[in-house]
C-alpha cells in the first residue's frame, strides 16, 4: 500500500536569533521523520539565509519580557532585565551571546550549519521574491542551498498538500 | 535469534530489549524498514549506534551519529532514505532517539 508523502513547510518571517531556530528544530526533525520539507525565507527571515547577517543574528533584550535575569543563575526571581539597562551599549551582543551559549549546551549548531545541515538532508528553501525587491538583494546575496527567489503565488503552487507553520 | 517471531516490540516497531538484537536481526528490520542490503556504510552507523547506545541507555540523534562516525549527512540520508532518525535505531535495536538534534 502507497501511503501519502508527508509535507511540511515553514515560512520564517523573522530575524532574530531566537525566531531562527524554531523552523530548524522542526524541520531537522521533520527530515530525519522522512517528511519533505520546505522553508520559505521572507521579510526578516531573508537574515537567515543572507550571507554576511547569517552569522550574526541577534537577540535584544529590550521590550522582551520573557528575557528573565535568573536565565543567567542569578537568585532573582521572576524579575526581567530592565529596559533601561537593556539599551546600554553592548547589551544586545551580549544576551546573543548568551543565547547561543544556550543553544550550543543543549547540543544546537549555530545557525548557517544548521541550515547547511538541513540542505544536505534535502530540504528546498527560496526567499520571497517580494522581500528581495523591497531590501535590495540579489540571489548572489544569499548561501549556497537557497534554490530560487520564487512569488507568494508559485509559494502556493509548491505547497499544495503541504502543512504549512508560520514563524 | 533469527527471526522476529520472539523479539519483544513496542507498538511502534522498536525492540523493547536492546539484548536480544544479533546483527542477523538487523537484516531482517532493515528490509521491513527498505533496505535490501546492508552495506560495510550501513554497518558503520549500526555499529557506532550499538555502542552509543548501550553504553548510555539511549539511541544516538542523527547529529551524534554524523559526528561521531564522520559520515556526511547527505551520506546518512542516501544510506537510510526517508527519515533515518527512526530507522536506524529501529535497526540497530534502540529505542526511539531522544534527542532533537
Amino acid at each position: 500500500m502507497e501511503t501519502e508523502q508527508r509535507k511540511i513547510a515553514f515560512i520564517c518571517s523573522k530575524g532574530d536569533l531566537d525566531m531562527a531556530y524554531p523552523a530548524l528544530v522542526m524541520g531537522w526533525a521533520a527530515l530525519g521523520n522522512g517528511i519533505d520539507v520546505t522553508l520559505f525565507f521572507t521579510f526578516w527571515g531573508m537574515d537567515m539565509i543572507t550571507k554576511d547577517r547569517q552569522k550574526h543574528l541577534e537577540l535584544a533584550p529590550v521590550a522582551n519580557t520573557s528575557m528573565k535575569m535568573r536565565l543567567m543563575g542569578l537568585p532573582t526571581g521572576t524579575l526581567g532585565i530592565p529596559n533601561l539597562m537593556g539599551i546600554l551599549p553592548g547589551m544586545t551582543a551580549f544576551t546573543s551571546w548568551f543565547m547561543k551559549k544556550k543553544m550550543a549546551k543543549v547540543g544546537a549548531p549555530p545557525v548557517d550549519e544548521y541550515l547547511q545541515m538541513m540542505v544536505d538532508a534535502g530540504a528546498h528553501l527560496y526567499a520571497c521574491k517580494m522581500s528581495v525587491d523591497m531590501f535590495g538583494l540579489k540571489k548572489e546575496d544569499f548561501v549556497e542551498g537557497v534554490e530560487d527567489i520564487v512569488t507568494a503565488s508559485d509559494f502556493m503552487d509548491m505547497t499544495e498538500g503541504s502543512q504549512i507553520i508560520f514563524i | 535469534m533469527t527471526d522476529l517471531v520472539n523479539v519483544a516490540l513496542n507498538a511502534e516497531g522498536f525492540m523493547i530489549d536492546p539484548n536480544q538484537w544479533t546483527k542477523e536481526l538487523a537484516e531482517i528490520l532493515a528490509r521491513q524498514e527498505g533496505i535490501d542490503v546492508l552495506t560495510p556504510e550501513h554497518w558503520q552507523i549500526i555499529d557506532f549506534c550499538r555502542t552509543t547506545g548501550l553504553a548510555n541507555g539511549k539511541a544516538p540523534t542523527l547529529r551524534q551519529i554524523t559526528v561521531g562516525t564522520g559520515i556526511s549527512i547527505k551520506d546518512l540520508f542516501a544510506l537510510y532514505p526517508k527519515g533515518p532518525a527512526k530507522k536506524v535505531a529501529k535497526i540497530a535495536g534502540l529505542g526511539k532517539p531522544e534527542g532533537c538534534v
